[in-house]
């Protein structure tokens, strides 16, 4: 048992566990957590210490300024310009959703886009993504045209999934988007999968896996953990903890909310990252993808983050306060990325305002993309059900 | 050809099919060091490697998954399910994920994949262990389902399989591992899906039997010849896509049909080939379409209880009797 605990303390130490951003709230403030809203609804957030995040020792300052000393300006405005333009989306999207333009479920990322773009800028054309149903920013990031995108949306022949998969199943072969997959945690045993067939194929591909917090809690990801650290797949596996799934926060469904000590329980290498914080992702990423590109190792990261919508188009809200929101919106990932941006002086106001515009505008030609887009042919109801087609039986 | 078992025939078909394609591998619980709960992976590992044949942990979801995703990313899994009672736990990844990602990605990926192992009942091995599951996996549109009845089939219909672009999903019979029958060694030797095999020719009536069924049904049309009453055997050996064309031709012929299936009666495969049969050829019916089905009990365990639990020769004799009206 002593044994065990100081192979998982090593291994996170080899981890290089990020510490410098990292600062959890001890385990007895959640529990003892006693802010509630109107609603009688637990305010989980309230009982955390101060956000480990804004912590303003010098380390952290320091980890940020050697960051964007490390990143030309062209890969910090692209990142930038990534990150606006999946916010700008996500606000048309939820615009055409209420204008009834965009049927089903459509799962919003706005206040998560510091994940994707992080992670996916961690990597190469080549290398593999798959996703929950919350994809959309992964889609755009991976190289799927916006237009497509939102073509998927309206449910539009012209849409990256023809129209057939909607909000929560967009793929793109072309790019290595492998999914938009619709149950919770479903997409870990396939990512893995995607995973053991590079280092079978012997490429050096890695595959990037996002999930939920409330997937960790499914056998899937737990059995999926396991084979990737027994057959060392070159999985990174991003766990982006907005703290709720659905209405249900991480205290009223996990018995141990520190996720990336799960790791622990399969000696894989795991960090806890500032999902607010892009190049802390992005960097963290870096880290896990040069394992699994030269040494065929899983990671498991834990990146804190928190999603500023509903679920999804049609949720109240009522689990959780207007205040908690509020004080998450301080630390918007778009604001703060965009606030170090202009303090470093790589980017002007003006700059950033014709960024602005030029997103906006994408997103209008999207749109107009997808309204212009025809319907999928009635006969696409009967095509890909089967690759070799089933014989006619008159 | 050679006479070989069933079991023999499907380890050919593997070893032939992993021989012939890189990209085809084999795993599952038991199916490496142990050769095979079943021995139907016998010498696997020591002629292709450990890359190629590997041992799972008892992780049926997770594997199941693990198959589908490396298909995606262009292999074809053979993903063996030690029983296909097991595969109930990968349900999710079968049907959520390998049979509709064709169609949820417009087109983009399909699923080159065999899900194989033992269904049905066993030997006295109980409610959890003796489950015929066709019908629930041929429900979905996207995954193919085969089951075949003797070596030859076996080994033609699994290579068929290996060599698909679809999930199918492969149920052998434990009971039926040691039967035998001559199997062509011709590495070529393949036998397309979607196709029924008359096992039997017969004028007076048709019997849809279906693996542990069919031998049965060969047996209770010899004794019913014995009476005068000649019977076509057909064997559909894909569930889906059924050869239901085969199926139709016959009862034109014969104008009475028995279906005979291991499995439990309601909402299952011989419901469905009873409608189909009512829709197409109504009008060819001398008599209500029979089923001769296992009882519609969890399977128990008591030798006496579990022998009454499976159509026997019996009980299809006195169905074709009943719908050729003989007293």
């Amino acid at each position: 048992m002593a044994a065990n605990q100081s192979q998982a303390r090593r291994l996170r130490t080899m981890a290089k566990s990020n510490q410098d951003v990292r600062k959890r709230a001890p385990e007895s403030s959640r529990v003892g957590a006693e802010d509630t809203s109107a609603t009688g609804v637990l305010d989980h957030d309230a009982a955390e210490e101060a956000d480990p995040r804004l912590d303003p020792t010098q380390a952290v300052k320091a980890a940020q300024k050697r960051r964007f000393a490390e990143l030309d300006r062209a890969t910090l405005i692209d990142i930038y310009r990534q990150m606006l333009l999946v916010r700008r989306f996500e606000e048309k999207s939820a615009e055409a959703y209420s204008a009834g333009k965009i049927g089903g479920f459509c799962h919003l990322y706005i206040g998560q886009e510091a994940v994707a773009i992080g992670a996916i800028s961690a990597i190469r054309k080549d290398d593999y993504v798959l996703t929950s149903y919350r994809e959309h920013a992964h889609a755009i990031a991976k190289g799927i045209s916006p237009q497509a995108v939102m073509a998927e949306l309206y449910g539009k022949a012209g849409g990256c999934s023809h129209g057939k998969g909607g909000s929560m199943h967009m793929f793109d072969k072309e790019v290595n988007f492998l999914g938009g997959h619709g149950i919770v945690g479903g997409q870990i045993p396939l990512a893995t999968g995607v995973a053991f067939a590079t280092k079978y194929k012997e490429t050096d591909q890695v595959t990037l896996c996002f999930f939920g917090e409330a997937a960790v809690n499914q056998g899937a990801f737990h059995e999926s953990m396991n084979m990737a650290q027994l057959w060392k797949l070159p999985c990174v596996y991003i766990c982006e903890n907005n703290q709720y799934g659905m209405g249900t926060s991480l205290e009223r469904a996990m018995s141990l909310q520190d996720i990336s000590q799960k790791a622990c329980a399969y000696e894989i290498a795991s960090e806890f990252v500032d999902g607010m914080d892009v190049l802390a992702v992005r960097e963290a990423t870096l880290r896990a993808v040069e394992r699994a590109r030269k040494n065929y190792l899983p990671t498991l990261l834990e990146v804190r983050t928190y999603r500023f919508m509903g679920h999804s188009m049609s949720d109240p809200g009522n689990y959780r306060t207007r205040a908690e929101i509020e004080r998450h919106q301080e630390r918007d990932p778009l604001k703060l990325f965009s606030a170090s941006l202009k303090e470093e002086g790589i980017i002007s106001e003006a700059e950033m305002k014709k960024i602005d515009d030029e997103v906006r505008a994408k997103v209008e030609e999207a749109v107009r993309f997808a309204e212009g887009s025809p319907l999928p042919e009635p006969e696409e109801l009967f095509t890909n059900v089967y690759a070799d087609p089933i014989p006619e039986n008159e | 050809m050679a006479i070989v078992t069933m079991r023999e025939a499907l380890n050919q078909a593997i070893r032939e099919e992993m021989q012939r394609d890189d990209n085809v591998f084999l795993m599952g619980e038991e199916v490496a060091a142990y050769q095979g709960a079943y021995k139907v992976t016998k010498g696997l590992l020591e002629e292709l490697g450990p890359k190629r044949v590997i041992d799972t942990p008892i992780t049926e979801l997770g594997f199941a998954g693990l198959g589908v995703g490396a298909a995606m990313a262009g292999l074809r899994p053979i993903v063996e399910f030690m029983t296909f009672n097991f595969s109930i736990l990968a349900t999710d990844q079968i049907i959520n994920s390998a049979a509709k990602m064709l169609y949820m990605s417009g087109g983009q990926f399909n699923i080159p994949i065999v899900f194989r192992g033992p269904g049905g009942s066993a030997f006295q091995v109980s409610s959890q262990h003796s489950q015929a599951l066709e019908s629930w996996f041929a429900y979905f549109p996207g995954l193919k389902v085969v089951m075949p009845s003797t070596p030859a089939d076996a080994k033609g219909l699994l290579k068929s399989s290996i060599r698909d672009n679809d999930p199918v999903i492969f149920i052998e019979q434990e009971r039926m591992y040691g039967n035998k029958g001559e199997v062509s060694d011709d590495p070529e030797f393949t036998i397309p899906l979607g196709v029924a095999d008359i096992k039997r020719e017969g004028k007076d009536a048709t019997i849809v039997a279906r693996s542990l069924m069919v031998p049965v049904a060969l047996k209770a049309a010899e004794a019913l010849e014995k009476e005068g009453v000649s019977c076509e055997v057909i064997d559909p050996r894909t569930i889906r896509p059924l050869d239901i064309h085969t199926i139709v031709e016959s009862v034109k012929k014969t104008n009475r049909v028995v279906i005979a299936e291991e499995s439990h009666p309601f909402c299952g495969v011989a419901a469905e080939i009873a409608s189909e049969i009512m829709e197409r050829a109504f009008d060819y019916l001398d008599a209500p379409v029979k089923r001769v089905s296992g009882v519609d009990v969890p399977m128990p365990y008591a030798k006496n209880l579990e022998d009454a639990a499976i159509p026997k020769v019996e009980q299809i004799v006195a169905a074709v009797r009943q719908v050729a009206y003989i007293e």
